[in-house]
């Protein structure tokens, strides 16, 4: 009889009745394939797999990581709440321990979603991960996390929230971002002042196979994560790597993607993209939840899968080992490098402008951060969308300095009601969320 | 008239049902090592001075296969299985003669790898050599594509008594059960047609000529002649029984829970407005996990005759039973002797009650009658926290879409109907443990044949359509047929439930009373690129199990007397 190693949960929430529209690729039909392969290989019967109806987030969980404009209603659906929750619900059972690890299947996605939420990008409203994660550090009272993005497309989403908290190590393998949507996620990006070297990006060449991936895991991610020592790991799993994948270039298979999970071994797994959803998410979801639960993978393999015909090419293994080693040695030398940044103490500033792909929304973006030894610093962020709304928001991180979080007041009693929309705060040391003008 | 019979652990119940109500009811004992002439006797006790041309249904539940099943006693079968890319079928092995084959179809039902015909006919040779008679032959994802289980059948046909197939036992998918409930159905089926065979014949000797219906475990009955391809279909019909006979007693616009406490175990399951709740996938049984349909049901193991004993200085209720109750001239104290400790239980040597929880009483430094209050009220409190279990096992059940997820119904029973031998002394003390209301079953000792007598045909029809491939099928009902383009949510309906009512009518049903029930209709539009080259249509429709009609009036003669307790209606 199949009996799992390890003890794991499964939250498997299709939405066969949401979709951003009836032919996009975030669609009723997305995992209706993988269901029918995870039906029909019997997964939760196996001695030691549990499926977990999920649970919904609540308005709290979301504004406890999000600034939406005008409000979390206008910019989710139950769907998101749905999904959401379903990483929650996953995160709950982990720690609880009831399972030793976990994967939420869910939709809709999340790692495109930022901090300040004007509406969709690339998919994705809200940050399935990081309120999952909030949620854990508030009620568990879990510190440090380690999030593992394998999705092709960057997480730009997650790195933007955890751009300047030290306590999350946020790991991005991708598709080079010269190729392919969003366009970010190169070595350089490190984090904010207070943050520096926690945020890690791997660009990989298109074309990069199974030897490429398992590569990097080993010798990049791998060594990082014994460094950085988190509490959990998390994968942002998405499966839009895979060598038939409509909107990437990869060579990734369901065997390399199993093989990943058993080296990775994360605490909690949460689906992301991936939409070759007849002949790669059926065996890429059976050979992920089959590598958490510790149980033979080997025959779980595309109908026409054919290593040779993906194997990748010899420039694309150089390209890896010498990117690997650029990243592996921004690792080592992150606190050189926040050393030399001349003023360790000031306000930061940071100009951007966010394009939101699904919506066709353009954000403008002025953002300030305090450079704290301390703490992960007061953030204040200036927002203004073309769609004609201009909010500031501030944010006192979980673990804030007292001088930070009265500056954190400070902004928020003193941002001026005339200019903006709304005035928005998140006072994380007391799980607060405030709003001028109060509803 | 109607007879039902129903066969127990220890009993054997038979009713005689006419359209004025419970004509007659016999008990006869079980004999595990004869059920047939268990089943006889009783058949015979209750038809004696009857006309047979009278009698028009005789419905049977018994233990025959599911003993047979348990207990280990079942011929070699073969089993050859062609599983694909996945989990290797070896961890899915049932038995010695378990082979895995080359051939693949996938989840749309497109082949991906064909048979090795060559392969099964040196298979078919090695089971002749083993002296196996029956085969079982299932394939992955044979209820999209059944071919290949086709084509095992086709080369195995002319050289064994009986080739069973995966995809005409269910039409949900999950390959391990499919193959353990294939090699069910095979290795229970020449027990099952040898038993049925020699009931037909001795009952038509007796001038019962018409055609034995049989309980299964979903609450409806099937014919015997259809049971031959699904024998497996009638195990663990035992609790059915139970629930179909306290059915007709709920409330209909409210959920109910059925409890039928017995000597051993009590079995629970759930009505929602009378409708009982289903296993959504199927059964299990000695350890086999099966797409069987069934009930939803909890079983535990604590009835009127369970062994209590002191376990470190705690009073324990079951699961072992030793024997009959001390009052009875048992071995060890129950909490039957508890009842006839208090006075509850007016029949039972009263002093060997007494004695039996004496030792109890000492240990624990507490008068016999207040440790005899306690182990009604620890009995009572395990069966209402597995009530309780069950009740959060079916609401936390997995929805796949948004709305059912925020408009699921959920689950509330204020009303515990209860039945069995003791059901009448336990109600008392269940409800005051609770804030259900507790109603006991009229004729309570008898009304799982009654369930057993009045049960309807079931079954169910899965459907499915892929306008891309252009074809339909319905697996189980070995329908496959082209489809135009256009095919639409309308039509992939009406295609199930006629192939429903088909199924129906060839299992049994009463063509003019048929409620029949569209359980799951869903449709996708297959998208590749950004245009839509088809439709995904999955249906699945059933007929419900229930009560069959006209007996209203034996219902409601029974109904009389219908007995209450409310919590604080005790003493
Ligand atoms: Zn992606
Ligand atoms: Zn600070």
């Amino acid at each position: 009889m199949l009996r799992a190693k390890h003890r794991t949960g499964l939250v498997f929430f299709p939405a066969f009745d949401w979709a951003i529209s009836p032919t996009h690729p975030e669609r009723q039909e997305r995992l209706l394939y993988t269901q029918d392969q995870i039906f029909e290989e019997g997964l939760f019967d196996i001695e030691g797999i549990t499926e977990f109806k999920p649970d919904l987030v609540t308005l709290k969980d979301i504004q406890r990581v999000h600034f939406c404009v005008p409000d979390v209603w206008t910019v989710t659906t139950e769907s998101h709440f749905i999904s959401a929750g379903g990483a929650k619900t996953i995160g709950m059972a982990v720690l609880d321990q009831r399972i030793d690890r976990g994967f939420a299947l869910v939709r809709p996605p999340g790692h495109h979603a930022m901090r300040v939420v004007h509406g969709s990008r690339g998919f994705c409203n809200i940050n399935i991960e990081a309120v999952m994660i909030e949620y854990l550090r508030q009620a568990y009272g879990i510190d440090k996390v380690a999030i593992v993005d394998t999705d092709c497309h960057h997480g730009d989403g997650t790195q933007d929230i955890y751009w300047h908290d030290p306590d999350t190590l946020f790991i991005s393998i991708h598709q080079d971002g010269r190729t392919l949507y969003p366009g970010s996620g190169f070595p350089n990006e490190l984090g904010g002042v207070n943050a520096i070297g926690k945020t890690i990006n791997i660009p990989l060449p298109p074309h990069t196979s199974e030897e490429g991936f398992l590569y990097a895991i080993q010798n990049i991610v791998l060594p990082i994560l014994d460094d950085f020592k988190p509490d959990i790991i998390i994968n942002s799993a998405g499966q839009d790597n895979h060598y038939t994948d409509p909107l990437t270039n990869m060579n990734f298979s369901a065997q390399g993607y199993a093989k990943l999970t058993a080296l990775l071994q994360p605490d909690i797994a949460v689906l992301e993209g991936g939409y070759a959803i007849e002949g790669a998410l059926p065996y890429v979801n059976v050979g992920i939840v089959l590598a958490l639960a510790g149980v033979d993978f080997s025959r779980v393999k595309e109908p026409d899968y054919d290593p040779e015909r993906i194997r990748q090419s010899a420039a694309v293994s150089r390209t890896i080992a010498k990117i690997g080693e650029d990243v592996l040695e921004l690792w080592e030398q992150r606190d050189e490098i926040h050393s030399q940044i001349p003023d360790r103490t000031g306000i930061h500033e940071r100009q951007r402008r966010i394009f939101y792909d699904t919506d066709r929304i353009f954000e403008s973006q002025i953002e300030w951060i305090k450079a704290c030894p301390d703490c992960a610093g007061a953030l204040r962020i200036d927002s203004n969308s073309d769609r004609g709304l201009h909010i500031l928001a501030v944010h006192i991180p979980r673990k804030a300095c007292r001088a930070c979080k009265d500056l954190g007041y400070q902004w928020y009693a003193s941002a001026k009601p005339k200019r903006f929309d709304m005035i928005f705060m998140q006072d994380r040391t007391e799980d607060k969320f405030l709003k001028r003008p109060p509803p | 008239m109607i007879i039902g019979l129903d066969v127990g652990g220890t009993h054997t119940d038979v009713v005689l049902l006419g359209e004025g109500g419970l004509l007659k009811a016999a008990k006869v004992p079980t004999d595990d090592s004869d059920l047939f002439r268990t089943v006889l006797r009783g058949l015979t006790e209750i038809s004696e001075g009857i006309a047979p041309p009278s009698i028009q249904r005789i419905v049977l539940s018994t233990t025959l296969t599911t003993n047979a099943i348990v207990q280990n006693k079942i011929p070699p079968v073969g089993m050859i299985v062609s599983a694909g890319p996945g989990i290797d079928p070896e961890y899915f092995r049932t038995n010695a003669s378990y082979y895995a084959v080359s051939g693949a179809i996938d989840h749309r039902g497109r082949e991906i790898e064909p048979l090795n015909p060559g392969e099964i006919t040196r298979i078919a040779r090695q089971f002749q050599r083993e002296g196996i008679r029956h085969v079982g032959v299932v394939s992955k994802f044979s209820i999209r594509n059944a071919t290949h289980e086709l084509q095992m059948c086709e080369i195995l046909r002319a050289s064994f008594d009986k080739v069973f197939m995966g995809h005409r036992i269910s039409g949900n998918l999950n390959f391990a059960r499919r193959i353990a409930t294939t090699f069910l159905n095979t290795a229970v089926y020449p027990i099952h047609k040898a038993f049925y065979r020699a009931m037909q014949k001795s009952l038509s000797t007796k001038g019962l000529m018409l055609p034995i219906r049989i309980l299964k475990a979903d609450g409806g009955n099937m014919k015997f002649e259809a049971s031959m391809d699904f024998p497996g279909q009638t195990i663990l019909s035992g609790p059915a029984a139970s629930v179909l006979g306290a059915m007709a007693f709920c409330a209909e616009k409210a959920d109910t829970l059925v409890m039928d406490i017995g000597g051993t175990t009590t079995d629970m399951a759930v009505l929602i407005h009378r409708d009982p709740v289903l296993n959504p996938l199927g059964i299990e049984l000695g350890g086999y996990k099966t797409l069987i349909r069934s009930l939803e049901t909890l079983s535990i193991g604590l009835g009127g005759d369970s062994a209590v004993k002191l376990v470190n200085g705690e009073l324990q209720v079951g699961p072992e039973r030793s024997g009959p109750a001390m009052a009875y001239g048992g071995p060890q104290p129950t909490p039957t002797d508890a009842l006839r400790v208090l006075g509850d239980l007016k029949t039972g040597d009263h002093a060997k009650a007494v004695r039996g929880l004496k030792p109890l009483a000492q240990a624990l430094g507490l008068p016999v009658t207040a440790v005899a209050a306690q182990i009604l009220a620890i009995s009572s409190q395990t069966i209402l926290s597995a009530a309780q279990q069950l009740i959060d096992r079916i609401n936390g059940k997995p929805v796949y879409t948004v709305h059912e997820l925020k408009e699921g119904y959920v689950v509330r029973p204020k009303t515990i109907l209860v039945l069995g031998g003791p059901a009448p002394y336990f109600a008392r003390h269940l409800a005051q443990l609770s804030n259900y209301k507790v109603i006991v079953v009229p004729r309570w000792q008898v009304a799982n044949a009654i369930g057993a007598a009045l049960a309807r045909t079931t079954c169910e029809v899965t459907f499915l359509a892929d306008t891309e491939r252009r074809v339909a099928v319905a697996p189980e009902e070995s329908f496959s047929r082209r489809i135009p383009a256009d095919f639409d949510a309308a039509a992939a309906e009406q295609t199930a439930l006629e192939l429903l009512r088909e199924k129906a009518i060839a299992r049994g049903a009463n063509p003019e009373h048929m409620e029949t029930e569209v359980l799951e209709s869903m449709q996708f539009n297959m998208v590749r690129g950004f245009s839509t080259i088809g439709k995904n249509f999955r249906v699945k429709v059933q007929l419900k199990p229930g009560l069959i009609q006209g007996y209203n009036k034996v219902i409601a003669q029974l109904a009389q007397g219908a007995e209450a307790h409310e919590q604080g209606a005790g003493r």
